[in-house]
């Protein structure tokens, strides 16, 4: 995974509440067997303006030109302003890679689904949880100051922007994994021989979990 | 010692390694895979030379992409079918037991894993599914996860998990006729919203909820989700136990016994203590419906699309607006107004046997009113088709004017080619009505299977209560 130390880039204000992940990529980009190409596909009942499909080159289509990433000013974000409860909804980790795929490497939100929140830092999107206060003053910046620029430092703990610091809570597991890009999978299989003590025990005290399937 | 809660229960049990830094290893008995959300977990196994931990955890599905018609013609979706034959492929690969398309035991993931008895009390149970919380009917730990989780649990049997609060939702009294596990539930999110189980396990109980059949309950619990919390849990009883009892994969022989011994230790101790508890009526639930792209836009079926001006929130306010707009409905207009053009009967939530009875019953020497464009039942499973053939249920719904289709998620999300056309409006017994969910510009009202019959019948919402 890649590691995240600090970040410096455009903020994208999407001010509404209870974003979902079918409206963070749609159903049919599902039906890829691949983790990267969503990028074009993000928000995509939003951007465009006509239906597209894993079959459709995005270059064609007609962009929404209302939409808040197809602006000049956002068009090059990559910290994404949201407002409460984002990534709601289906598990999908689509969700993460599209917004990774389309440049993004920070999410700050007032809140976030649990499943999207765990999904972020998978994918090295690094998502920051703000209260509504300091929240509607990074909306304020990002609007009034377009496209005004964010700097994130996760060792600090701090987001910068409009001459204010804002500072942020992370799990301090989570934050070690994220700034040393470590894969969890290894990580975990470091502990082999534990798994596999409890394992028999488990299988020892109650075989029938163990039946073939 | 103060008593503990059913997830403590679980959550100690499956306690493989304490990390010391606020997350555990957990254990994870039982992974369900369909053919969405694995591909790239399979794949990266194959980069890192990984391979399944224990191949007889998991149990393999297609589900999401499959055709509910014409099925021995196979995927006409060259994309969809490329991704049902990568599912075929990586199970074969790593051994894991997959009941293809055209098995009679395939079905939705959520629905199989407990008709096949390998969803059981006491488990831990995860699928690259958000309503995998469905299986904590069964007094289970299950929650949906993403595809790196996927991935993990596949190559370790385990997840690094924070442990989550607990919230009990205590439903007292009895529900009335007509009131089923969907109103409840509906009814529940409406109270809490859509994040108000965010972090926490949502354990419910009370009269209503020990009231609830099997199905009912899994019902309740695959919508956990749509209040924020990943997993929703109910602690075992009589129902429970006998339900597994006998099931393809259940406890054997010598085993029976002692499993069921166990399985009946899986509820909250007297006295154990929730993060939050939230209590709600029973019998001041009626029939809901859903006006709005959220699933906490909820009323019940005798009131009215609510006012923004109303609305003390601002933020809330407007996203009411929007979902007004993208509903295309009025402040104030009466739910029975709302004219439809199809009709769904199907989903994880309820497409199980109980829903197939209670929507039948309704329809029984009924006709689809003519406004309705299509009305479809699809089936959970194939084996609950199969059951609703033999009482003679197929009959009833094609005799009313349903189409009679075959098991899977069909147009509760579309990835096949059952979705709503742009501006299309449906009453679906399904669990999101997200913007698009049911097709690019398709507008979703969420409902109970005997709320959708009786809406199929007259063309409009109508309390069912009163037919």
């Amino acid at each position: 995974m890649q590691a995240f130390t600090t970040h410096e880039g455009i903020m994208a204000p999407l001010d509404r509440g209870n974003v979902d992940t079918d409206a963070i990529i749609p159903k049919q980009y599902l039906k890829s067997i691949k983790r990267t190409g969503f990028g074009p596909h993000l928000f995509d009942d939003w951007r465009y303006r006509d239906p597209g499909g894993l079959d459709v080159d995005p270059a064609t289509r007609r962009p929404n030109p209302d939409f808040l990433l197809n602006q000049p000013a956002y068009r090059d974000a990559t910290i994404l302003l949201a407002r409460d409860n984002f990534g709601c909804g289906s598990s999908r980790e689509h969700a993460v890679w599209a917004l990774s795929d389309a440049g993004f490497r920070v999410v700050i939100a007032p809140s976030f689904a649990d499943i999207f929140f765990n999904n972020c830092f998978k994918n090295g999107v690094l998502p920051i949880v703000l209260d509504h206060q300091n929240m509607d003053a990074l909306f304020e910046v990002a609007t009034r100051d377009a496209p005004a620029v964010a700097r994130v430092d996760l060792l600090a703990q701090t987001v910068r922007a409009g001459g204010v610091e804002y500072p942020f809570e992370i799990d301090a597991y989570r934050r070690h994994n994220m700034l040393e890009g470590l894969d969890d999978i290894g990580l975990t299989l470091k502990h082999a021989e534990t798994i596999r003590g409890y394992e028999q025990a488990r299988r020892d005290a109650k075989p029938w979990l163990f039946r073939e399937l | 010692m103060s008593g503990r809660t059913l997830y403590d229960k679980i959550w100690d049990e499956h306690v493989v390694r304490d990390n010391g830094d606020g997350t555990a290893l957990i254990y994870i008995d039982r992974q369900m895979v369909h053919e969405v959300t694995s591909p790239q977990a399979f794949e990266g196994l194959r980069l890192a030379g990984r391979d399944v931990w224990r191949r007889s955890a998991n149990l393999a599905v297609p589900d999401h992409n499959v055709p509910t018609i014409d099925r021995l013609r196979g995927i006409a979706d060259p994309i969809s079918r490329a991704q049902v034959e990568a599912l075929q492929t990586n199970c074969a690969d790593f051994g894991i037991r997959l009941f293809a398309m055209n098995d009679p035991r395939q079905g939705i993931v959520h629905v199989i894993g407990p008709e096949q008895g390998a969803t059981q009390p006491g488990m831990t149970i995860v699928c690259g599914d958000s309503h995998t919380s469905t299986h904590g009917a069964f007094g289970a730990l299950a929650f949906g996860i993403g595809t790196s989780e996927v991935e993990h649990a596949l190559a370790t049997q385990t997840l690094i998990q924070a442990k989550a609060k607990t919230m009990l939702i205590r439903v007292d009294g009895q529900a009335g006729p007509g009131v089923t596990a969907k109103d409840i539930m509906l009814a529940i999110i409406g109270k809490i919203g859509t994040a108000g189980g965010t972090g926490h396990v949502l354990e419910y109980g009370g009269q209503a909820i020990r009231d609830l059949s099997m199905e009912g309950r899994m019902t309740l619990c695959n919508m956990s989700i749509e209040a924020g919390a990943r997993a929703g849990m109910i602690a075992v009883d009589d129902k429970t136990v006998e339900y597994v009892r006998g099931r393809t994969y259940a406890p054997e022989g010598e085993h029976q016994a002692e499993a069921e011994t166990y399985w009946r230790t899986l509820t909250s101790d007297e006295g154990a203590v929730f993060d939050q508890t939230v209590v709600l009526d029973a019998a001041a639930i009626r029939p809901q419906v859903t006006w709005g792209t959220s699933p906490e836009m909820v009323v019940p079926v005798d009131g009215a699309v609510p006012d923004p001006a109303t609305c003390d929130d601002a933020t809330r306010a407007e996203s009411w607006r929007h979902a007004l707009t993208y509903m295309d409905l009025a402040p104030g207009m009466p739910i029975t107004d709302i004219h439809l053009d199809k009709v769904f009967l199907g989903s994880c939530t309820n497409a199980r046997i109980e829903d197939l009875r209670a929507a039948a019953a309704v329809l029984k020497g009924r006709r689809v009113a003519d406004n309705i464009k299509l009305a479809m039942v699809v089936p959970g499973s194939g084996l609950v088709k199969l059951q609703a053939e033999k009482e003679g249920l197929d009959q009833v719904f094609i005799d009313a004017g349903f189409e009679w289709r075959d098991a899977g998620c069909s147009m509760c999300l579309g990835m096949n080619p059952d979705q709503l056309s742009p501006g299309e409006r449906c009453a679906s017994t399904s669990n999101r009505n997200f913007e698009g969910r049911q097709g690019q510009g398709g507008r979703t009202h969420l409902v109970s299977p005997a709320m959708a019959a009786a809406a199929a019948v007259a063309g409009h919402f109508v309390d069912v209560r009163d037919i």
